[in-house]
């Protein structure tokens, strides 16, 4: 268990990057607290994987320091840091029994046979494989050999952190359950390091006291799930987070009154964006109000998805999501107003901190 | 239920059926014929039984060549199998090497057989030959047309030169195929290399190797070529093998009913050994 730093962390694929897009991460600068549970998000190709092997050393970053503890590790292999690691794919010994898998980790670093057998019981119990366990690895399904992946990660108790590559996008949705509150049941036990890489929203919030974002090679957000929600401080966070994304709509400010269009929306306070090209107003479909009041729209579409509705609605030929409860009426000469609790200001994709808000 | 059968689509197979009845069939039954008589010329036949077949098997001159064949096939395999698998476990996975190497690799492939058996007969040679005169200089005695032992080392090295290949490329295919994921996971399992070895490497090589394995064994089996161009199968009949004492017998003597029976029962052996392998490998697949 272990505190992990990574100082000014840039990786290339590429023997001579010259531009910032031959970068497979841009610039990581970030410490992982002892004990934290961290999920990893963002899409596919934005640098989660590459960061995950760069912490466990499959990878060397092209530039920057990794710290665990206080001593630099940058030039340590993957067995010195004593780091586990699951991955996307299954991946099993085939000739081997699932209680030899389980074991392979173990023995490899002469742990005593009885220390061995114990911890193998363990986690053939959490992993639910107990029957199986004289079988060979070979003729499993896929999930089960995703099971047995996990588990070999998760049977050694004195690692520096486990690290979760998308562990589980092969098993199905019952069985993600079951073994994601495990996976949170083992975190609080021992107290490992975990970072846990997914492009599922769901699961990240739910697995993760902290959850960092990652986009095109950055980390550019990193907060518990509520400050994600209320406050994205990058615009794709906003998109990425919350089903619909937040609504973004180019602006131009003046003072503490933003121009959407022809319509004046008062924002909470002011801010210097004269530097930034580009503004634009982001405000969640949770915070979009439809009533007889504010700005006049034309509703698109209605999607009923159970719990409430979702409206898409023209402003002014920008649309706009919003969310309605269950029982609510749509008005017939539909406006919407925007609660300015909700109400964010992004200059160049990045948020402006506007006074007078907590966030 | 009730299949419609259309047997007329029988005859789409009948081309191929007299194909192989003029390219198989009939010339073997001419084996056939020649093995059941005997001859004094004069195109005259007579009819002579089994009884060439219970010459040829118990003659020593048979059961030494078959020993004899056996002893090389086991020895190459030996020699080619560890070495190929050696070999590919060591080749670049990526980079400007990975052509290079598989060029290298595949050359002496290319080498039509009888090509080989010259390289090898004048390279040996202890006159002219560069290995010849350089172990003659070192003062070993080194001579394949006088020295039997010399000779079966040339005969196995040869071979070793010109087929290793063959296994190295079939291991290195099974190689590439293993995904990274596996070497990432061995590096956070703490494998050794040589558990890399044993639990990733080669269980992914099993198959291509039983290929590799079979192909070779039939391969050197039937080997006549090369060791008729070097040794001509001597000194005496030290590397007579079964191929090269078939052709001493019916074109050397003219001795067509022996060796027509001989030739039944080295097609046999090898069919045999042939379906014991097959077996084997179906075997293996099925408990899969």
């Amino acid at each position: 268990m272990a505190k992990i730093e990574l100082e000014h962390i840039k990786h290339s694929y590429l023997p001579n990057p010259v531009k910032d897009a031959d970068l497979a991460l841009k610039e990581v600068h970030h410490s992982w607290s002892d004990g934290g549970a961290y999920a990893l998000l963002g899409p596919s190709g934005c640098g989660k994987t590459t960061l995950l092997n760069i912490i466990s050393g499959l990878i060397r970053p092209s530039h920057g320091r990794i710290v665990f503890d206080g001593t630099d590790v940058t030039d340590l292999s993957t067995q010195e840091r004593n780091i586990a690691q699951v991955f996307q794919f299954p991946v099993v010994y085939d000739t081997m029994t699932v209680y030899d898998n389980l074991a392979f980790p173990l023995r490899n670093r002469g742990v005593p046979q009885a220390e061995v057998d114990r911890a193998v019981r363990d986690i053939l119990e959490m992993i639910d494989l107990a029957d199986w366990s004289g079988r060979r690895a070979r003729g499993l399904t896929a999930d089960q050999k995703q099971k047995i992946s996990l588990g070999r990660g998760l049977v050694r108790a004195d690692v520096n952190a486990i690290l979760f590559d998308e562990p589980l996008t092969v098993i199905d949705p019952h069985m993600k359950w079951v073994l994601r509150s495990q996976l949170k049941q083992l975190h609080h036990k021992f107290g490992f390091t975990m970072v846990y890489v997914t492009h599922d929203q769901t699961e990240a919030l739910t697995f993760a006291d902290k959850v960092v974002v990652m986009y095109e090679g950055e980390i550019v957000q990193i907060g518990t799930p509520e400050e994600l929600f209320e406050r994205p401080s990058h615009t794709f966070v906003g998109y990425f987070i919350g089903s619909p994304g937040m609504n973004v709509m180019p602006v131009k400010v003046e003072g503490a009154k933003a121009h959407l269009g022809s319509a004046v929306i008062d924002l909470p306070g002011a801010a210097d964006t004269s530097r930034s090209r580009r503004l634009e107003l982001g405000v969640r479909p949770e915070y979009v109000r439809l009533g007889r009041q504010g700005h006049p729209v034309h509703i698109r579409k209605v999607e009923d998805i159970g719990r409430h509705k979702i409206v898409r609605a023209d402003l002014g030929g920008m649309e706009v999501a919003a969310i309605l409860g269950e029982h609510d009426e749509l008005p017939t000469d539909a406006h919407v107003s925007f609660d300015p609790a909700g109400i964010n200001l992004y200059a160049d994709s990045w948020r402006v901190d506007l006074g007078g808000q907590n966030g | 239920m009730d299949k419609t059968w259309n047997n007329k689509a029988w005859f789409l197979v009948l081309p191929v059926l007299l194909l192989v009845g003029f390219s198989a069939v009939i010339p073997l039954m001419t084996v056939v014929n020649y093995s059941v008589q005997d001859t004094f010329g004069n195109n005259v036949f007579f009819w002579a039984g089994l009884s060439w077949f219970e010459q040829v098997l118990n003659s020593s001159r048979f059961h030494d060549a078959l020993v004899r064949n056996l002893v090389f096939s086991l020895t190459i395999l030996a020699i080619e199998i560890p070495l190929g698998i050696f070999i590919a476990l060591n080749m670049p996975r990526k980079g400007w090497g990975v052509p290079v190497c598989l060029v290298l690799m595949a050359l002496p492939l290319l080498i039509p057989w009888n090509v080989v058996g010259t390289i090898w007969q004048v390279f040996g040679r202890v006159d002219i030959g560069l290995l010849g005169r350089t172990l003659a200089a070192m003062g070993i005695d080194y001579n394949y047309a006088t020295n039997p032992v010399a000779a079966w080392v040339t005969v196995v090295v040869m071979d070793v030169w010109h087929w290793t290949s063959l296994v190295v490329l079939l291991c290195y295919a099974g190689l590439v195929s293993i995904p990274d994921a596996y070497y990432q996971a061995a590096k956070i399992d703490g494998a050794s290399r040589w558990s890399v070895f044993r639990y990733i490497q080669l269980p992914k090589m099993h198959r291509v190797l039983l290929i590799a394995v079979l192909l070779r064994f039939m391969d050197s089996f039937m080997i006549y070529t090369e060791p008729f161009v070097v040794t001509g199968g001597g000194p005496g009949s030290t590397t007579t093998f079964l191929s090269i004492d078939l052709v001493k017998m019916a074109i050397g003597q003219f001795d067509l009913g022996p060796a027509a029976a001989m030739s039944i029962i080295y097609f046999l052996i090898i069919l045999l050994l042939s379906w014991i392998f097959y077996t084997v490998m179906t075997n293996y697949d099925a408990r899969r």
